[in-house]
């Protein structure tokens, strides 16, 4: 597949580096003891260190350090033993300090790698720069008054990593995947909850086009994009304006931009950036945070089977495509479902295939229906996992299968219950069949006899006929041989 | 002269100082006698020094992950020169 | 009625010779009487009045009970508006109370009012403050003198009796220097040893608070007090706080005392050479060893300090913004107009100066060469004194190169104000403990301060140094 972009004179590649925010899982805030619960009254979750009083100081959690550092590993990365916060100054009005706390020369987390999948079973890596922790601002709300804007410091100070890859990524699709995977890998690790409607991850995109096997081009800077779809969105648009740009002569000016998602267009920021200087320098208020390998290797125990190392399993474990394996491990619950029902079970592991089957397209599309979450399904992975045992050992046909998940689903019984109350159970008995049979054949003579001439495809009317009459609980294959011994006596 | 009129504009509007004509001449005049002065520190050769950010000899402490600050937003507003409806209020931003 | 000392209040106290309301009331009749020093931005006697209800209830064996205390304002205070001094933080009223002051409010002290200081406590004559020069008490009627700075208003209320103790902050000789000018002891202890946390930041790898008095032991009385471990404060020191004041002892015998060559420099009085020079002859009279020594990157100390501090503070300043407390311009038209409107009306003319200084030195193309390159020679400023260190128990200066000068005198050039910490910033850059204590006056009757300088949390040692040699003049 090619991700080349076609314009009126050349082809073009988009080349993509991504900025990822992903607010670090705690309770309480980087530097400050206050909550980071989402959603509560404006302000009200604000310490004195967050509304920088005067003489406030930071103090860092611990906590979050870990759970950096738990990301690095995930990430494959080099976790540095020492580290520096620096001050990033800059005016905002939700930026109460007038600096914030991040790491510029010495971050925590330095380079690593992450591999992203592709449908038809190739993959790719993309390189990790580097990973620090920072603190966020509050929110700056513009359209709650007329002439002012608002200010809630409830975010300032609740811990970020901000998470940089190099510019290797080629299109929107690989940037949906990179950043699907980074989320995966966060949620795994239980460092991040992965939520962009809530804005837990977010990603800046630096964007430039070239004509393949050239320099880099001018890059611009999309802020803040918080759902996947709009980060392809804007990607697809900011290329395309880009080669149109190029294409007409002009040139790409260096440019922040907001990606308005109502229009799916991206615009420069209007607030005039005179040229950035950050200022940084070393927090006096703080020490290099200096972690010993010890340190290191105690939180390495605790990383928990990662998305690639399950793929990996499930691939050489129970024979599943590269893709499949991805797909299924993408989102730690679903995959976690999917070992819980092979778990509950030894037989199902050479169905494994046939779980997947009923896992990611029967129960996920009543899952979808009702918008459920698939933690909250209301069938355990043991009774998907004795359904498809059911269907395995020939006691339900696959069709009456379908059926049995639905009641499943709708009342949480067990798959044995319903097909007992139902009475749904597949005959199997050759003598009950061959009655029905009989039954078919004696009622269709007709039909028998141009069977017998010679229209073959009529088997397929006596074994739909004889199915309906067993209330589709006939055994196909039993049902089968019977019709044709049946049929070849009359000849 | 390390500093012009234009330098000390910049470095104004990037600490958010406004500096009248007559307030920038002045302060042009000091900081270029205080930078000429801080030019001596070129005499010390310092190739193989670390720099000293923080005198401190102890390591970073590290708290605790517990939200317990329980602060009102009263409290946090209470010191606001413009507060409405819960908020900090500043000039309307277009961004 | 006159009190020598805390310890000397503390025990007409015990003897029920006087009562908390009868030393409110004392006090409160001097302050009201010395208005025209200047040196309190705020003093309000319902507030002491107020307090004294509360002290009576607290048991005798706080420390502190009763005694009259001034508050450097630079300390956020709970109960008293906080303005550091700058029209910026106009109608400031913190809602928390800094450590330093709590623990003094714990112990039972009484706060007299919150005193005068240079903006932000930058200077050095405690005249860049928004509320006014404050006036050395010492001063003679038709020439008044300046009180140092930038802790001025807390050491001129120790020497003009409007209080027993006084906090101070010293982030280049704000404590120091004052007190040599004002005639009374002041102690910055080793950085980290008393918590930031509360305290309006200047520049926070320097600023160290500290106390004034009226002799050693109340400052050893006052500093054992307010030290101590803050985990608030990440620079906080977790050391054991020896009990000073019990523990002083005036025998010098064996004790190496350095003195730096360096510290004889051009423009330094004979008279305060001269009484360097009765210090030493005193120190080796009482059993103590001289050495004569170098501290060779002293002369640096003051160009890196004036780009280590205006950094720092630069960047510790931008919370001053109008957004969330404090002063703001009206009729800004946006975001930034405020921003510059509020700043450039609400600080002075140093602050803006070392904010500007500061933003220069750490943009991008300067950061090396000034910012870095001054954190390398603190480093070797550091250096000096671990090396001295090694074979010296103490090391004595002068504290001040003049006495205390004429109010309307160095205003001009800021470098030449900047001269005046020429012999205390190199123990604020190397983060070691000093003390300044009166030792002997000019031929006008000024008095000329003495400084002690030793290893971080060798406080002890400085306070027996100073103990021994402050007997010189009782």
């Amino acid at each position: 597949m090619s991700n080349l972009i076609k314009g009126k004179k050349y082809e073009w590649e988009t080349v993509i580096g991504l900025e990822i925010h992903a607010q670090v899982k705690s309770n309480s805030k980087l530097f400050s003891n206050s909550s980071t619960a989402f959603g509560s009254k404006p302000n009200s979750q604000v310490s004195l260190v967050d509304a920088a009083m005067p003489g406030m100081l930071p103090v860092i959690n611990k906590y979050c350090i870990e759970q950096a550092v738990k990301t690095g590993i995930g990430l494959k990365a080099k976790i540095n033993n020492y580290s520096v916060f620096d001050r990033k100054n800059y005016f905002y009005a939700d930026l109460p300090q007038g600096y914030q706390i991040s790491q510029y020369k010495y971050p925590i987390v330095g380079e690593g790698k992450v591999i992203i999948d592709f449908k038809d079973g190739s993959s790719k890596d993309i390189r990790i720069v580097r990973l620090h922790l920072e603190q966020d601002a509050g929110k700056s709300l513009h359209d709650q008054n007329p002439k002012k804007t608002y200010v809630d410091l409830n975010r300032s100070g609740v811990a970020l990593m901000e998470i940089v890859s190099e510019p290797d990524i080629r299109s929107a699709d690989e940037a949906g995947l990179y950043i699907s995977k980074i989320r995966s890998i966060l949620m795994y690790l239980g460092t991040c909850d992965g939520n962009m409607q809530e804005g837990s991850l977010r990603a800046d995109v630096n964007i430039s086009v070239r004509k393949p096997g050239y320099e880099y081009g001018t890059r611009c800077e999309i802020k803040n994009l918080n759902s996947i779809k709009f980060i392809k969105q804007a990607i697809n648009y900011e290329s395309q304006r880009q080669v149109e740009v190029l294409e007409e002569g002009g040139v790409i000016e260096q440019n922040t931009l907001l990606f308005n998602t109502s229009t799916g267009k991206t615009r420069p920021m209007r607030s005039k950036e005179e040229a950035h200087d950050y200022r940084y320098f070393p927090d006096p208020d703080l020490l290099p945070l200096e972690i010993d390998q010890e340190e290191i290797n105690k939180l390495k125990k605790t990383i928990p089977e990662l998305p690639d190392d399950r793929k990996k399993r499930y691939v050489e474990d129970y024979n599943l495509s590269n893709y499949d394996a991805s797909v299924l491990t993408a989102d730690k619950l679903v995959s976690d479902y999917f070992d819980n029902i092979i778990k509950s079970d030894k037989t199902l592991k050479e169905s494994s295939k046939i779980v997947v089957n009923w896992l990611t397209s029967e129960l996920f599309s009543l899952l979808n229906e009702k918008n459920i979450e698939i933690n909250n399904s209301p069938i355990t992975p043991e009774n998907l996992g004795r359904l498809v045992k059911l269907i395995k050992e020939d006691i339900i046909s696959g069709k009456i299968a379908k059926d049995v998940l639905v009641e499943m689903f709708n009342t949480k019984e067990d798959p044995e219950k319903i097909i007992e109350r139902k009475g749904l159970k597949q005959v199997t008995n050759t003598s009950e069949i061959e009655i029905i049979v009989e039954e078919v054949l004696e009622e269709n003579k007709k039909m028998v006899e141009q069977y017998l001439s010679g229209k073959d495809k009529l088997l397929g009317f006596f074994v739909g006929q004889s199915m309906q009459k067993s209330k589709g609980k006939a055994n196909p294959k039993i049902l089968n041989e019977i019709l044709k011994s049946k049929l070849s006596k009359k000849h | 002269m390390k500093l012009d009129t234009n330098t000390i504009n910049k470095i104004a509007k990037l600490a958010r100082i406004r500096l009248s004509e007559e307030e920038a001449k002045d302060l042009l005049k000091d900081m270029n006698s205080i930078l000429d002065w801080v030019e001596q520190l070129n005499e010390v050769n310092t190739d193989s020094v670390k720099p000293l950010a923080n005198i401190s000899s102890s390591i970073l402490p590290q708290r605790k992950d517990e939200a317990k600050d329980i602060n009102s937003s009263d409290e946090i507003l209470k010191n606001s020169p413009d507060k409405l409806e819960g908020y900090f209020a500043v000039p309307k931003v277009v961004e | 009625m006159s009190f020598k000392s805390i310890s000397h209040l503390k025990s007409l106290l015990d003897q029920n010779k006087i009562s908390i309301k009868e030393i409110a009331e004392t006090y409160i009749k001097r302050i009201k009487e010395k208005k025209e020093l200047n040196i309190f931005i705020y003093f309000n006697e319902d507030k002491i009045h107020e307090q004294v209800k509360e002290i009576e209830k607290l048991p005798n064996d706080k420390t502190l009970k009763g005694i009259p205390i001034a508050v450097k304002d630079l300390f956020c205070t709970a109960k008293m508006p906080t303005t550091a001094a700058s029209k910026i933080l106009e109608n400031f009223k913190p809602t928390y109370e800094s450590f330093v002051t709590q623990k003094l409010v714990d112990q039972g002290s009484m706060f007299v009012g919150k005193t005068n200081l240079d903006e932000f406590a930058m200077g050095s004559a405690t005249n860049t403050s928004y509320f006014g020069n404050t006036i050395n008490p010492l001063s003679k009627n038709d020439n008044p003198l300046a009180p140092g700075g930038s802790s001025g208003g807390s050491a001129a209320a120790v020497a003009a009796d409007l209080c027993l103790g006084a906090t101070g902050t010293d982030t280049g000789g704000s404590i120091r220097q004052p007190a040599s000018f004002c005639g009374v002891v002041g102690i910055k202890p080793t950085y980290g040893l008393c918590s930031r946390w509360g305290i309006a930041a200047f520049a926070s790898s320097l600023d160290q608070a500290g106390v004034f008095s009226k002799n050693v032991t109340d400052a050893s009385i006052l500093l054992e007090e307010i030290a101590g471990h803050d985990q608030r404060d990440s620079t906080s020191s977790n050391v054991q706080i020896p009990s000073f004041s019990k523990n002083l002892d005036p025998s010098l015998e064996g004790k190496v005392i350095g003195i730096p060559k360096e510290y004889n420099i051009d423009g330094t009085s004979d008279e305060i050479n001269g009484v360097w020079e009765d210090a030493i002859k005193s120190l080796e009279k009482k059993g103590a060893k001289i050495k004569h020594i170098s501290l060779p990157h002293t002369k640096y100390a003051l160009p890196t300090y004036y780009i280590i501090a205006p950094a720092e503070a630069s960047s510790n300043l931008a919370r001053y913004d109008g957004v969330k407390y404090g002063f703001r311009a009206s009729d800004a038209k946006s975001l930034d107009d405020m921003y510059e409107l509020t700043r450039s009306e609400g600080f002075g003319k140093e602050v803006k100066r070392r904010i500007l200084i500061g933003t220069y030195v750490l943009s991008a193309g300067y950061y090396d060469a000034y910012y870095i390159k001054a954190q390398k020679v603190r480093k070797l400023i550091a250096n000096d004194f671990v090396e001295v260190f090694s074979d010296c128990d103490l090391i004595l200066t002068p504290t001040a190169p003049s006495a205390a000068f004429p109010l309307n005198e160095k205003q001009d050039d800021p470098i030449k104000m900047y001269l005046n910490d020429v012999f205390t910033v190199p123990a604020s850059l190397a983060g070691i403990p000093g003390i300044s204590i009166p030792y002997g006056n000019d031929k006008q009757g000024l008095p000329l301060g003495i400084q002690f300088l030793s290893k971080h949390y060798h406080e002890q040692e400085i306070f027996n140094a100073a103990f021994a040699l402050e007997k010189d003049y009782e």
